[in-house]
């Protein structure tokens, strides 16, 4: 059975903040750092943003690209790192802001970085056995990083929504397959209670990042028999500039192919919000026929990869909303006081 | 802390997340916040309920530099009386930089976190309006 995109939509506070900025606070050298990171600067949510916010603000924007009655949606599902209820969904909140309720099922999902992927997937299995008509998958973070560490240079706000469904006629763009690599690999976590995450340092590159990357986009594209010259773009979790590089060039993509999803320059690490942003991206500037991979990384450890392919449809639908390239346009800088005070660094009472 | 019972929230949930109002079908008037009954025509009204665009203009603002308790932590902020395009006039918070302010500015709505009860209590969402 054919299952697919419908619609999609993307949001990103309009806040940031340079590398050079939080650097000066930790008297860390920017140029190496942006130089290592290949990111040059983040985005900063306002005061009045969290993960919720950001995923209502995604999915209204993918329920209006394509125009869709919201009813139809028979399951929400949210992946973040940063809920803002321990117990709560935020999904039940995006399911009433976009009017999908209350005939539909919803529920939180959390894998790190990979949490908005593996609803996709869930949405794709309920599609495709008749469960729902429509499944609405969020990938949206307030991304935590303790003040100092390597991860506050990255750790970003943002979000992406995908409505999926199985009707041909309504795909945007096709999902021809889907293939999961997963371990239990301690590279990353946050215990009950915490506000920051620990990591394992370089321990998450190799069999954290790069393992369980490589392991989910070779298998599918074994699995589906084909190569990256097969597609015509290509998107990897983007914890930094430097790892999705590095993977694309492990698996044969070139720079041009990962180029049009490499956000994270601009935007920082999105936690669940990242590869799907960069599909997004993609998304927005793909052509009918084109053919794009990604692969999510989710620490813990997973990787999730989709083998994508173009409609007609796009060009219907494309414009109808504000494109991630129209998001990240016209930013307003924050320096670190200012980004102390959004990310609620400073304590009033 | 913001001083609202759980359920008096979630009465009114549906009108704050979606800017749900009425409408009386009769004299044509909209409604926001929503009323059961049109002041005009009493009991010759037809309410029915109305989703508004959302898009407006700003009437008037101020910038709020002393907060009230639970907003300390957002001055300087800008509290304003928009005015929706299908009539109703509300008071809400305009998000944006207060000096690119100017009255009879274009807005369209965003959502946002309007408050919350403490560090363990409710989250409160809702709409608030940014430059369009």
């Amino acid at each position: 059975m054919t299952v697919g995109i419908v619609s999609y939509g993307a949001y990103i506070p309009r806040y940031r903040i340079k590398i050079e900025d939080i650097a000066r606070v930790w008297g860390d050298d920017a140029d190496i750092l942006k130089a290592g990171l290949m990111v040059n600067e983040k985005s900063v949510p306002d005061v009045d943003e969290d993960a919720a916010t950001i995923a209502v603000e995604a999915a209204r924007s993918a329920v209006s690209r394509s125009n869709l009655d919201a009813q139809r949606i028979g399951a929400v599902y949210t992946g973040s790192e940063s809920h803002p209820y321990a117990v709560k969904p935020t999904s039940t909140i995006v399911a009433e802001a976009v009017g999908a309720t209350p005939v539909m099922t919803a529920a939180d999902f959390e894998f790190a970085c990979k949490a908005g992927t593996a609803a996709i997937q869930t949405c794709m299995g309920m599609v495709s056995s008749g469960m729902i008509d429509l499944g609405l998958a969020i990938g949206a973070d307030v991304a935590q990083g303790a003040p100092g560490d390597a991860l506050e240079y990255t750790a970003a706000a943002g979000g992406a929504a995908y409505v999926i469904g199985n009707k041909e006629s309504e795909l945007a763009a096709i999902i021809e397959d889907t293939y999961s690599f997963t371990t239990d690999t301690p590279d990353f976590w946050r215990r009950e209670g915490m506000p920051y995450p620990e990591h394992g340092g370089r321990f998450t590159g190799e069999p954290g990042y790069f393992k369980h990357v490589i392991g989910a986009s070779e298998g599918l594209m074994s699995k589906l028999d084909t190569k990256p010259e097969d597609y015509d773009y290509a998107v990897f979790h983007q914890p930094n500039g430097k790892f999705p590089s590095r993977a694309a060039s492990m698996l044969g993509f070139s720079k041009e192919q990962i180029k049009p999803g490499l956000v994270v320059t601009r935007l920082g690490n999105t936690y669940s919000g990242s590869c799907m942003m960069g599909i997004a991206a993609t998304l927005d500037q793909a052509e009918p026929g084109d053919r794009i991979f990604a692969t999510a990384f989710g620490s813990g450890a997973g990787g999730d990869s989709f083998s994508i392919t173009v409609t007609d449809k796009i060009e219907e639908i494309r414009n109808n909303t504000t494109t991630v390239e129209e998001l990240l346009a016209d930013p307003i800088y924050a320096d670190y006081a200012m980004y102390a005070k959004h990310k609620g660094k400073i304590r009033i009472a | 802390m913001i001083i609202m019972s759980v359920p008096r929230f979630w009465r009114q949930q549906v009108a704050r997340y979606n800017l749900v109002g009425t409408h009386c079908k009769k004299c044509g008037e909209y409604f926001y916040p929503p009323r059961d009954m049109c002041p005009d025509c009493r009991r010759e009204g037809e309410i029915e309920d109305f989703k508004f665009k959302g898009t407006g203009e700003i009437v008037t603002y101020t910038v709020i530099h002393t907060a009230a308790e639970g907003f300390e932590g957002q001055t300087p902020y800008v509290l304003g009386i928009i005015k929706l395009d299908e009539g109703p006039q509300l008071t809400t918070q305009i998000i944006g930089i207060a000096d690119e302010m100017e009255i009879g500015m274009k807005v369209k709505p965003v959502f946002r976190k309007l408050g919350e009860d403490g560090e363990s209590g409710m989250i409160y969402y809702g709409t608030k309006f940014v430059p369009a």
